[in-house]
């Protein structure tokens, strides 16, 4: 029987024991005297929110497969274990094998958002892992870092002995083949960091020196390493269409997040968003095929014994197949008792026809994101939704017996006025009148509108990424105007009104555009007792502010400031694809709101060709540039 | 047609609780691909029922589950095709289809039929007792002075008062040895049942063992009309010595879950058979 790492008297005293002990459905089991290489895998939050993440489960499917590597997880230990672990001076254990972390070559690390950053120094301590790789020594794990922070990974450079850029499919086996033969060999660590930093995708900071100017700007970004590149290219998988695909995803015993089938069904996206990083960090657009995901849809079903099953793009109605595959999946598997979960489709005939069939319409609510108040500001942030379309898509909603709508607005975009926050508020109100336009006998009760706003913080590698961010006060001043217009809108009642806290925003800042310098309050904040940043409950915002505080490290030069064409950002080491000539151009359009069309209508020529695929390649390229190009 | 599902629960999977072993099973059932029944609506869930949840920490040899199917195989290739798909720690033991009920009679779900259940209590290893009790010759003396009380006084905690409890008459069996076990429960079982075979046919029990060798066989009242816990009897019996008690020291291994026929107790997978005979 498997040993656990803690004791029953302990698991029995922690919140939900299920989360430390492993042996889930489709958890890999191997042979520890018949593997190289011990890789832990990391996602720095709570084991229901790490379980549901799909990037981690491919990456563990990927790199299982190899036999030489045994691919374990560990997810941050919540509170009341950490306090327990750091009491007894119990390591941080991984969950299959149940032994320490510190024992492991790699520990690889998944960084999703910004606010997990003081979890990935708990991982680290408790795993009893130096926090800073000056530190470390030949005994300790490499800490290796992915996913969509490490696009500017910077604020937490100091930690990571390695980054990797890129989409994991491609890179990981040449990581892993140079460790094993470093290992034969003898090589020291430093000198496995060196020769993996000359593989594509890679980074690793020690390589690199940054200089300041005066002015607290960068002045210069340099190697300290003749090996290494100057730059580091992303990494994409352009062969997405079939390639690999976890069909034996793990099952946790306790609810995830996600606790459902997650069928991606493309990267990237072809809308081009101004405020949005994954829309332009994954370019270009790749579509998997339909009949590969039906073979998954399958596969997957079957191995974990869902009940659920949704699909996973940032833009599902964009998939060309859409149709045929929300089809098949509900003939196919509607019947057996799966729930089909859609993603916030463009709301049009086929996705009302669709949401009918998979939902109660009495409990379902439609959900639209128009972003922004004004089709002035639509336009700067190029959301190409009109308020036309959200009206006629609503009321086709009301006539089909819905009586729900979910709103999703930022505040605090660029260019943005007290006009155009009025125009969130008016929107929701037309949107409530349109459904008192049905008559009487044909409505559902009341109309119920929820509106939400969330505040726009500015994002490398985006148009936006020049951009002045709003301080707290002048969010608050926005958010306490907005709720005086809905307020006097003649159908408030029916309007709801959620908005987020504004603290974790400026945070937020800070981390996404900071550079080296962050890393330090990063480290004294997590001292001080910051931890699940990202769980209101825990957030200790004075804590923070203290940190920064101790650094001498003034916010507004990181979130309140417009930046200079010309200024080097800290990021810039990095290459997309995407041009940074481009981003440019795409936010001095945005200031003269002028729209940019979608890669289907019309080529940009932002750099993701260069690649070799996708959407740039697209055979039937001028046919689609009709199409209308609204989405919900 | 209704079927009732016998399985272990052992290891690690003592710290699963009930709902998720509930959520468990659908998965478990979708991915052997047992045609389960499913309520109508938009959010269809397989119909069934578990018989006597099971607390988290413990584990057992008797866990039951009925569920509707619409069809179903032989029941030794049920057992099969389920174990197939679970992982460590559960392991179906028994499958049985539940006989038709006469006209205007309905099925009783194992859930209601409870009545009584077999635990047996280990002290784990690295716990004590007390420095008197060392060995399971003074364990058994002092549990017998405790059993030997007139009554057995326990305050039981509701939300809104606290209730002075008798809980002796609840406890109907103790035994020291797997053989002294055996022995006694062969006098209270139904006739129906042939206990050599009982004992023969049950598989290999999950119970953890520990080397200090203390432990103790309690049969104890469970189900709706009357419960009692063997953890509270473990309370109950530190009081007596004087002692506070340690809530981590003991694992609980259920045994057996039992309904009340005609006087006797049987076990509710053995039920069925005679149910409507």
């Amino acid at each position: 029987m498997r040993k656990l790492a803690l004791s029953d008297e302990i698991l029995l005293t922690v919140e939900k024991p299920a989360r430390y002990i492993g042996g889930e459905v489709n958890m890999q089991v191997k042979n520890l005297d018949e593997i190289d290489i011990r890789f832990c895998m990391c996602f720095p939050d709570v084991y229901e929110i790490g379980m549901s993440h799909l990037g981690i489960q491919i990456l563990y499917d990927i790199l299982n497969r190899r036999n030489d590597t045994y691919c374990e997880r560990v997810y941050s230990p919540w509170v009341d274990l950490d306090q327990i672990m750091r009491e007894k001076n119990i390591p941080l254990f991984a969950l299959e094998s149940q032994d320490p972390v510190k024992n492991f070559d790699f520990l690889g690390i998944t960084l999703q958002y910004e606010m997990c950053y003081t979890n990935i120094l708990q991982i680290l301590e408790l795993s009893q892992i130096p926090i800073y790789a000056k530190d470390r020594t030949e005994e300790d794990p490499i800490v290796i870092g992915g996913g969509p922070c490490t696009y500017n990974p910077e604020p937490i450079a100091d930690f990571f002995d390695i980054f990797y850029i890129g989409e994991g499919e491609v890179a990981y086996n040449e990581l892993l083949d140079i460790y094993k033969q470093c290992k034969k060999e003898g090589k020291t660590r430093k000198e496995y960091l060196e020769q993996v930093a000359q593989v594509r995708g890679i980074y690793v900071p020690a390589f690199y020196d940054v200089k300041y100017k005066e002015d607290n700007t960068i002045e210069s970004f340099v190697k300290n390493n003749p090996l290494v590149p100057d730059k580091v290219k992303k990494q994409v998988d352009m062969d997405l269409s079939e390639s690999f695909y976890p069909t034996k995803p793990l099952v946790p015993f306790i609810k995830a997040t996600q606790d459902r089938v997650v069928l991606e069904i493309q990267r990237g996206c072809i809308r081009g968003c101004r405020f949005c990083q994954a829309g332009m960090i994954y370019r270009p657009n790749r579509e998997r095929s339909l009949e590969y995901l039906k073979k998954c849809a399958y596969e997957m079903l079957r191995s974990t014994g869902h009940e659920e099953i949704s699909l996973s793009s940032l833009s599902s109605s964009d998939y060309s197949q859409l149709q045929e595959l929300v089809y098949f999946l509900i003939e196919e598997f509607g019947s057996k008792g799966v729930n089909i979960s859609l993603p916030s489709l463009r709301i049009d005939a086929f996705a009302l026809d669709v949401m009918s069939k998979v939902q109660d319409i009495k409990k379902s609510s439609i959900t639209f994101a128009p972003e922004a108040g004004s089709q002035r500001l639509r336009d700067v942030i190029n959301k190409g939704l009109t308020e036309e379309v959200i009206l006629e898509g609503a009321g086709k909603a009301f006539q089909s017996g819905w009586n729900r709508v979910k709103l999703y607005f930022m505040m605090g975009l660029p260019t943005e006025t007290f006009e155009d926050i009025e125009g969130i508020a008016t929107l929701s109100e037309k949107i409530a009148r349109k459904y008192y336009e049905l008559p009487k006998d044909q409505r559902n009760g009341k109309v119920n509108i929820v509106t939400s706003t969330s505040f726009f913080v500015p994002k490398p590698f985006t148009p936006f990424q020049w951009s002045r961010m709003d301080t707290s006060e002048e969010y608050l001043e926005k958010q306490k105007y907005l709720r005086e217009k809905i307020n006097e809108q003649r159908n408030r009642k029916s309007i709801k009104f959620n908005w987020h806290e504004a603290e974790l925003s400026v945070l937020e800042g800070v981390f996404a555009r900071g550079d080296r310098r962050i890393s330090k309050v990063i480290y004294d904040a997590y001292k001080l007792g910051c931890l699940y940043d990202s769980w209101s409950e825990h957030f200790k915002y004075d804590l923070w502010m203290q940190a920064f505080q101790m650094n001498g490290i003034d916010i507004a030069f990181y979130n309140s400031r417009e930046r200079s064409e010309e200024e080097i950002f800290p990021w810039d080491f990095i290459d997309t694809g995407v041009t940074k000539r481009f981003l440019y151009n795409e936010y001095k359009r945005a200031k003269s709101e002028k729209v940019t069309p979608n890669c289907r209508q019309n080529c940009m020529g932002c750099g993701a060709k260069l690649f070799g695929g996708g959407v740039c390649f697209e055979e039937d390229f001028g046919q689609t540039m009709m199409e209308v190009s609204h989405e919900g | 047609m209704k079927v009732r599902i016998k399985f272990q629960k052992y290891g690690a999977m003592k710290f699963i609780g009930h709902l998720d072993v509930m959520r468990y099973f659908q998965k478990a059932f979708r991915r052997a691909n047992v045609d389960n029944e499913y309520s109508k609506g938009f959010s269809p869930h397989q119909i069934m029922s578990f018989a006597a949840p099971l607390g988290v920490g413990l584990t057992s040899d008797a866990e039951y589950l009925d569920a509707s199917l619409l069809s179903c195989e032989a029941p030794e290739v049920m057992i099969e095709k389920i174990n197939g798909v679970l992982t460590e720690g559960f392991r179906v033991i028994d499958f049985r289809i539940l006989k038709e009920p006469e006209v205007n009679q309905k099925i009783i779900h194992a859930m209601a039929l409870v009545s009584s259940a077999d635990y047996l209590v280990s002290l784990k290893d690295g716990y004590s007792i007390s420095e008197t009790i060392q060995s399971q010759e003074d364990f058994i003396k002092a549990f017998e002075g405790f059993m030997k009380q007139a009554e057995i006084i326990i305050t039981k905690k509701t939300k809104k008062s606290e209730q002075a409890v008798d809980i002796k008459p609840m406890i109907s069996l103790v035994a020291f040895s797997q053989e002294d076990y055996q022995d006694k429960l062969s006098k209270v079982l139904h006739e129906t049942v042939k206990v050599p075979d009982y004992f023969e046919k049950n598989p290999e029990s999950k119970a953890d063992l520990y080397d200090n060798g203390i432990k103790v066989f309690l049969q104890v009242d469970t189900g709706s009309v009357a419960n009692l816990k063997p953890e509270l009897v473990m309370e109950a019996f530190f009081e007596y010595l004087g002692l506070a008690y340690q809530p981590f020291a003991f694992q609980v291994h259920r045994l057996e879950l039992y309904t009340r026929l005609d006087g006797k107790i049987l076990p509710l997978d053995l039920y069925s058979d005679i149910q409507y005979s």
